[in-house]
């Protein structure tokens, strides 16, 4: 498989910042916009509900400081979200400026000023809680499992957490675009969370087993592990090189650390129209494909994708196939060449709308490399295996209050339980499930 | 049809326009007046002469930026003029040549003795000028040395100086009146007496700008240290509008008025003139934006005239001098109840907590389900719902709910509050209702009658039930 066709500069100017952080003064002028509004929808549409209104109005009057703190209380994963949020359908979808003025305050970019002034200067903000003597365990370094370990450690509690791998920070550290979140800048981010005082063990895979123990060592376990493999497509030929998995090319762009020693195909196909299916298709681009398709099987208008990620794959020069299902892949040597599809078409109306393939229909797309982007599996083997865990459809099952699972004394947030949302539902996840183990040790006396 | 003239007479000085520039940093020189004429000024008051120059310090000037806009409010502690008064006689000489017809006024401060002043105003008026402005406002640095406003708080310095003034001047004489004075009308009549033929207001007010909070030093500061400064720009313009309605109104000074304080604007002109100027001085907004603000002031004065049907200055000048009169004779019976249009609203809120918090408690908030506010939207593009990724997003809403705002009319006093907060135009008015008595009745009318025991005590607007055992 190749790498690059691209010079260094050419790639690191393609995986710069998507919005570079703002100038003082850009932040200024756009925080003077804000209304200040009473009960803020930005607040309220915001899952961890940070206090928009004051942050901002903290940046107005040159308290920066301030406004990363009044952020990360909220959300101690706020540089990420600020980078990675859906904005469009949270806080500025919900900004009462978009009815006046056709657009709403960028919140996420004023977010990622004071963020990035704290971290830039290292400011911390938040001191461990007087020690409780309890202990708990949570197995996964993602946000929502390291949101859970610094709440803990707020309330006073002592924190271990298990990771598999040998970084921290889940997704956020592997699985986001490049131009969005760097490897470097998750890891700054996590370093407070780690200075709390939280245990981290990293290369530290957990099993059923070691789920007991933990269980039985420690006042609560909360389980934050995402969600495993990319779903298979099941068809003949996935098997060869050059068929990818879109996290998997996604992370090479983190764990390589150098663009120029990616694969990357000339000829790429995308498949699946999801956020992700974005990322990698975009990445696929700035890498230097000369041509990118996202195929998927449903229309324009059924994509899982959202606005702003599809425009900026359209400015990027992907192009799209819709109505199109994969039948299988070709290829030479065990080497893909292309992929086969049939064209789809919807039978009956509205909600009922049937999907069917169309006889006869059948084409073949030349492509070099083949990125599936079809969403995340539970992660079944250990989840099958843990007693008194029940489970919906694969997620987790637990009580929306507590965030208890069906097992007592076991809790779960994030992705292995919502099936894949984004950063900012897990961190909230991480934080109320903190809360709720801090009542819950409160309830169990000495 | 109507072609607005702008020919501007004030105390006998005439000029093509009524918009001066005032005595400051932007007629320091004659090249800068020079410029200024040719930009469309009518007029200008010479930076203030005087026998000895000054020296002054650096730095000079300090402005107030309000949330992102600057220079609301700006003050400096330059003196008057540093260069001879040779230099700037002849200047004025050249200026008056070039523009015969704009006027140019010289700002007088010398010391205060009368051969001083007589020398001053004989050499001054040698040069051609229009007309005088007696400087007794300037309230730093020279006050110190018993001139500006050291004269201008005192009215019988006042009065002594512009008599001696008077007794030889052959152009129209304005007295520059200082704000830093309890009852602005006692040194105007103080003018009267000593025969001004005209008063010129508002001259700065004292005023401190600001810490710097790395230094602790005042700002504007000189070597770390400060001192009080003149304060101006567009945010003393209702400090200065009170100034000239009080001296426009009152029977005993009756002079033409030279308004001046913080005009930016052609409607801050206006204001000044329906209240009794009749030309008007700037200088902040000048010193902000250049002299080509004149365009704006000019175009803007001339069409609000031709709109309202008005030919000349003289037919709107001091119209509303007498809508300002004692609170007591005010209507108790009028009342306003404040409007809120659900069609503009955007749900912001900021109504609510001016009233809730900051007023009388009359916005009551109810919420709808997001569902419901969207079918209600009637199809109202600006506050229709995004769908991105199949996530719908809702301008004003948030955790399924959207905040509605009504106003409860049994006990909105009217004050205004939420309509003055209110960002959307038109989306909150203040709606006049049924008046509270029979007829009007004034507080003074309202004593009277009490005395005479033709009427009972009245009830204010019942106050809101908000008991404070609600919040604990």
């Amino acid at each position: 498989m190749q790498s690059s066709p691209l010079t260094t500069d050419q790639l690191q100017a393609n995986f710069a910042d998507l919005h570079p952080n703002y100038t003082r003064d850009e932040a200024a002028f756009e925080a003077s916009r804000c209304l200040f509004c009473y009960d803020a929808p930005c607040t309220r549409a915001c899952p961890t509900h940070i206090d928009v209104p004051r942050f901002i109005r903290q940046i107005l009057h040159d308290n920066v400081g301030g406004a990363a703190k009044t952020i990360l209380d909220a959300n101690i994963f706020g540089g990420s979200c600020a980078r990675a949020c859906p904005t469009e359908v949270l806080c500025e979808g919900a900004c009462v400026d978009n009815a006046r003025a056709g657009a709403p305050i960028e919140i996420g970019r004023l977010q990622r000023y004071a963020t990035d002034y704290a971290m830039e200067r290292n400011l911390r903000f938040f001191a461990p809680g007087k020690d409780t003597g309890r202990k708990v365990a949570i197995i996964g370094s993602g946000p929502a499992g390291l949101s859970c370990a610094h709440e803990l450690r707020r309330l006073g509690h002592k924190v271990t957490v298990f990771e598999s791998r040998d970084v921290p920070g889940g997704l956020n550290t592997f699985g986001i675009a490049a131009y969005k979140i760097t490897r470097e800048m998750s890891l700054a981010e996590i370093q407070p969370i780690l200075e709390m005082g939280v245990d981290l063990k990293l290369n530290t895979p957990v099993d059923a087993a070691k789920v007991e123990s933990l269980l039985a060592d420690n006042d609560a376990v909360f389980l934050a592990i995402g969600l495993g493999q990319t779903q298979r497509l099941k068809l003949p030929g996935e098997h060869m090189e050059g068929v990818w998995e879109a996290l998997e090319f996604i992370e090479q762009l983190h764990d390589k650390r150098e663009f120029e020693k990616c694969t990357i195909g000339r000829n790429v196909i995308v498949i699946g129209c999801g956020n992700t299916a974005i990322d990698a298709a975009t990445q696929a681009i700035r890498l230097g494909a000369e041509k990118v398709t996202i195929a998927y099987r449903r229309g324009e208008d059924a994509k899982s994708a959202y606005n702003y990620e599809y425009d900026l794959g359209k400015s990027d020069g992907v192009q799209f196939e819709w109505y199109v299902q994969p039948m299988g892949f070709v290829g030479l040597n065990d080497r893909v060449t292309g992929a086969t599809f049939v064209r789809t078409q919807l039978q009956g109306e509205g909600r009922k709308a049937e999907l069917v393939p169309i006889a006869d229909s059948e084409f073949t797309i030349e492509c070099d490399m083949v990125i599936k982007a079809l969403g995340q599996t539970p992660v079944d083997e250990l989840l099958s295996k843990v007693q008194g865990v029940e489970r919906d459809r694969g997620a987790v099952r637990i009580n929306s209050e507590t965030y208890q699972t069906t097992r007592r004394g076991l809790f779960a947030g994030g992705d292995c339980t919502s099936k894949g949302k984004e950063i900012v539902n897990a961190v909230q996840d991480g934080k109320m499930a903190a809360r709720s183990i801090n009542r819950h040790l409160d309830s169990k006396g000495k | 049809m109507i072609i607005p003239d702008l020919s501007t007479n004030c105390a006998g000085i005439k000029s093509p326009n009524p918009f001066w520039l005032a005595s400051g940093p932007p007629t320091n020189t004659g090249y800068q007046i020079a410029r200024a004429f040719e930009a469309g000024w009518g007029g200008a008051v010479w930076k203030t002469l005087t026998h000895d120059p000054i020296l002054n310090v650096s730095s000079r000037y300090g402005a107030l930026d309000h949330d992102g806009r600057k220079v609301v409010g700006f003050n400096n502690i330059e003196l008057i003029t540093d260069r001879s008064l040779e230099e700037n006689l002849a200047e004025i000489r050249e200026v008056k040549r070039l523009f015969p017809k704009h006027a140019v006024i010289a700002s007088l401060m010398v010391e205060s003795k009368r051969e001083v002043w007589h020398d001053a105003v004989k050499r001054t008026e040698d040069s051609g000028c229009d007309g005088l402005e007696l400087n007794f406002g300037c309230p730093h640095g020279m006050s110190e040395r018993g001139m500006g406003s050291a004269v201008g708080q005192v009215p019988e310095y006042a009065e002594m100086i512009t008599g001696w003034v008077k007794e030889v001047a052959r152009t129209p004489v304005l007295v520059k009146l200082t704000p830093n004075i309890t009852d602005v009308r006692v040194v105007g009549r103080a003018a009267k007496r000593g025969n001004a033929d005209g008063v010129s207001l508002i001259n700065t007010i004292n005023s401190i700008m600001g810490v710097d909070l790395d230094t602790l030093a005042p700002k504007p500061q000189v070597g770390g240290r400060g001192s009080h400064g003149g304060y101006c720009g567009p945010a003393v313009k209702p400090i200065a509008l009170n100034m000239v309605q009080s001296i426009a109104a009152d029977k005993q000074i009756q002079l033409p008025i030279s308004g001046i304080g913080g005009i930016q604007n052609w409607q801050d002109a206006v204001e000044h003139m329906l209240l009794g100027a009749s030309s008007v001085q700037v200088c902040t907004a000048v010193m902000h934006y250049g002299f080509r603000i004149v365009e704006h002031l000019i175009s803007g004065m001339e069409n609000w005239m031709r709109e309202k049907g008005y030919g000349k200055l003289e037919d709107f000048i001091g119209l509303s001098v007498p809508r300002v009169g004692d609170w007591a004779d005010l209507d108790l019976m009028y009342r306003v109840v404040a409007d809120i249009d659900q069609e503009k609203c955007i749900h912001c809120g900021l109504c609510y907590s001016a009233c809730e918090e900051g007023a009388h408690q009359s916005i009551d908030i109810t919420t709808v389900s997001e569902d419901d506010y969207v079918a209600s939207l009637n199809g109202n593009a600006l506050k229709a719902p995004v769908v991105s990724g199949g996530v719908r997003a809702i301008p004003g809403a948030g955790d399924n709910r959207v905040n509605i705002f009504t106003v409860n009319d049994e006990t909105c006093v009217g004050c205004n509050m939420c309509s003055l907060v209110c960002p959307v135009t038109g989306c909150i008015t203040m709606v006049e209702v049924d008046p509270r008595g029979p007829e009007p009745l004034s507080w003074r009318q309202y004593q009277q009658k009490l005395a005479a025991g033709e009427m009972g005590r009245l009830k204010p607007i019942p106050h809101a039930h908000r008991p404070l055992g609600n919040l604990y």
